[in-house]
């Protein structure tokens, strides 16, 4: 169980997480969901407890990362750029790490088998590809066969069949009762691997839900609404069974409900519609949440 | 490829809280597991003895040499940029690579990180340097052969000399970790490092005053010159220079101020 509070991280004048709270349950894997420069990297490392927040807390089982008694055997990261020196062999950066965390040799073995590098364990990871060294990231984060587990892009980089071995390892650690929290930018991915969504954009909260009211929905149809008053519209949808996402300049993505019925309803109101879009993907869904939180966009 | 998980709890914890055992044990296994760490030793080895043989030669046939224990150990002068430099990327190098981020998930409290590594770096430097202290004064004595009684143990201060040496190296590796839980980069902690214990001392004796020169028996270097030497030239342009032992003491103090000031930044700061 992973609980954030109101977490706030500035650096200098830029604001990277912005009052931001949520929390990660057990027994699912939750996918924190943004587009790149969005606060999700920030976030890890500060429940990680490698970057200190401006204001708000983080807790994991209650307590904060630093009070943690055993780290290595409760939280269990991989962090998004390869953190580990090139030097060292892959056993001996495990090793290393392991007795850190009081941890004996045989795991070593355990987690470089676990994720097939057992017969590279000897090289220097330098000399690791992408795709090797992820699995590295992946083999220190489950070396304290921890409860709960942070995965920043554990995709990024990886073949086809080394995406679906990371899915069905972070839906078996899930379906042992861990806690699995899991980043990534891209919606389609994250569809197929987790239950529950954490979406951010610009460092804030833009939707905390389940995977499969999302995609139920969006699959149907979903809408980009703007209305005269869009706080008074969204009750009224909520009642008619939509399912209903602010945005920023007081936009909603509303689901589950058709273009007629979200028409009349704000006829009822007399509730002026601005702007009723059809979104036809998840991906569209996805990118018309987290339009206006984009920081970097090729132009 | 099938996963096999352990089911929790499996590993039993050896201890009420992962501290400073576990990170020494995790520190000793990094130190020796990098290839720059054997070469490292390879090379002090090196040029202690190498330096020994050279200097000592050259004064076989002599009589009445200057000071024949400080022309044994000459090649301490190098040996310490070695552990020194070994100091610095031991720390610098996390920071350079990323490594750093594993290593305070699992031990989120950097004064233990720092301390593990101290003492590793401490203690290396202390046996190594004990050890080559002592095999090189040997080697001296065996290639002076005639002459060595000039540097017997029974002789005034030679055995201070062979302790002391030993423990220089460490300090000097404990100043290279020092400036780099400071400074982070490898690059600038390196020329921090060469800084204060080449380019100062020689820019200081190019600046005239006495003042100038009364601050460059401060100097680290300055200081293990008097310690690997068992007559002290007590003046240094006509400024006292410091014992020996006063001198071991103050770079100690240089290293201990040095980690602690990095030990309270690296808490303070993002990793």
């Amino acid at each position: 169980m992973i609980e954030v509070r109101g977490l706030t991280k500035r650096y200098g004048d830029v604001v990277a997480v912005d009052d931001l709270s949520f929390d990660v349950a057990p027994g699912q894997v939750t996918g924190f969901l943004g587009p790149n420069g969005s606060g999700k990297s920030t976030t890890m490392s500060v429940i990680m407890g490698l970057n200190h927040p401006n204001s708000g807390t983080v807790t994991i089982s209650g307590k904060k990362y630093k009070d943690l008694r055993w780290p290595m055997r409760e939280v269990g990261g991989l962090l998004e750029a390869r953190a580990l020196h090139p030097g060292r062999s892959a056993y001996a950066h495990l090793w290393a790490l392991a007795q850190y965390g009081g941890i004996p040799k045989s795991r070593v073995d355990e987690v470089l088998d676990l994720v097939g590098l057992t017969s590279v364990a000897k090289r220097r990871v330098g000399k690791f590809s992408l795709g090797m060294g992820q699995r590295l990231g992946i083999a220190t984060a489950l070396l304290g066969d921890p409860a709960v587990i942070l995965l920043d892009e554990p995709v990024n980089g990886l073949d086809p069949e080394g995406i679906r071995w990371t899915r069905d390892l972070c839906r078996e650690l899930a379906a042992e009762g861990r806690t699995v929290l899991i980043s990534s930018h891209l919606m389609a991915e994250m569809a197929r691997t987790a239950d529950q969504l954490v979406v951010i954009g610009k460092g804030r909260l833009i939707a905390e839900l389940s995977v499969s009211d999302f995609v139920a929905s969006s699959s149907k149809q979903s809408f980009k609404v703007r209305a005269a008053n869009t706080e008074l519209l969204i009750p009224a949808l909520e009642n008619a069974g939509a399912l209903t996402l602010r945005e920023p300049n007081s936009c909603l993505t509303v689901m589950n409900l058709s273009a007629e019925v979200i028409g009349e309803l704000a006829l009822e109101q007399q509730n002026a519609l601005y702007e009723l879009t059809d979104l036809c993907s998840l991906e569209d869904a996805f990118m018309e949440m987290t339009e206006n939180a984009v920081q970097y966009r090729a132009s | 490829m099938t996963t096999t998980l352990l089911s929790r709890d499996e590993i039993a914890a050896p201890h009420a809280r992962a501290g400073l055992r576990c990170a020494l044990r995790g520190e000793w296994t990094k130190f020796w597991s990098l290839r720059s760490a054997g070469w490292s030793v390879f090379a002090l080895a090196f040029v202690t003895y190498g330096l020994c043989y050279l200097s000592t030669n050259a004064l076989r046939g002599q009589s009445n040499i200057h000071d024949p224990i400080m022309r044994v150990l000459v090649g301490f002068n190098f040996g310490q940029f070695v552990m020194g430099v070994l100091g610095v990327l031991f720390l610098s190098a996390e920071y350079s690579t990323g490594q750093i981020r594993s290593t305070m998930a699992a031990m989120p409290r950097p004064g233990i990180v720092l301390g593990a590594k101290a003492i590793v770096v401490g203690g290396v430097g202390l046996v190594l340097g004990e050890i080559l202290s002592f095999s090189t004064y040997f080697l001296g004595r065996f290639i002076l052969a005639g002459q060595a009684g000039q540097i017997a143990l029974s002789q005034p201060g030679i055995l201070r000399v062979l302790i002391e040496s030993g423990i220089d190296l460490a300090v000097v590796g404990l100043i290279g970790l020092g400036i780099a839980s400071i400074v982070r980069s490898s690059a600038a902690s390196l020329s921090i490092f060469t800084s204060i214990m080449l380019v100062l001392t020689v820019v200081l004796f190019a600046m005239p005053g006495v003042i100038v020169h009364d601050l460059s028996r401060y100097l680290p270097a300055n200081i293990s010159s008097t310690i690997f030497a068992s007559t002290t030239p007590n003046q240094l342009q006509g400024t006292p220079l410091f014992s020996p032992l006063f001198g071991l003491l103050l770079i100690s103090l240089y290293a201990a101020v040095l980690l602690f000031a990095g030990g309270l930044l690296m808490t303070r700061r993002d990793t």
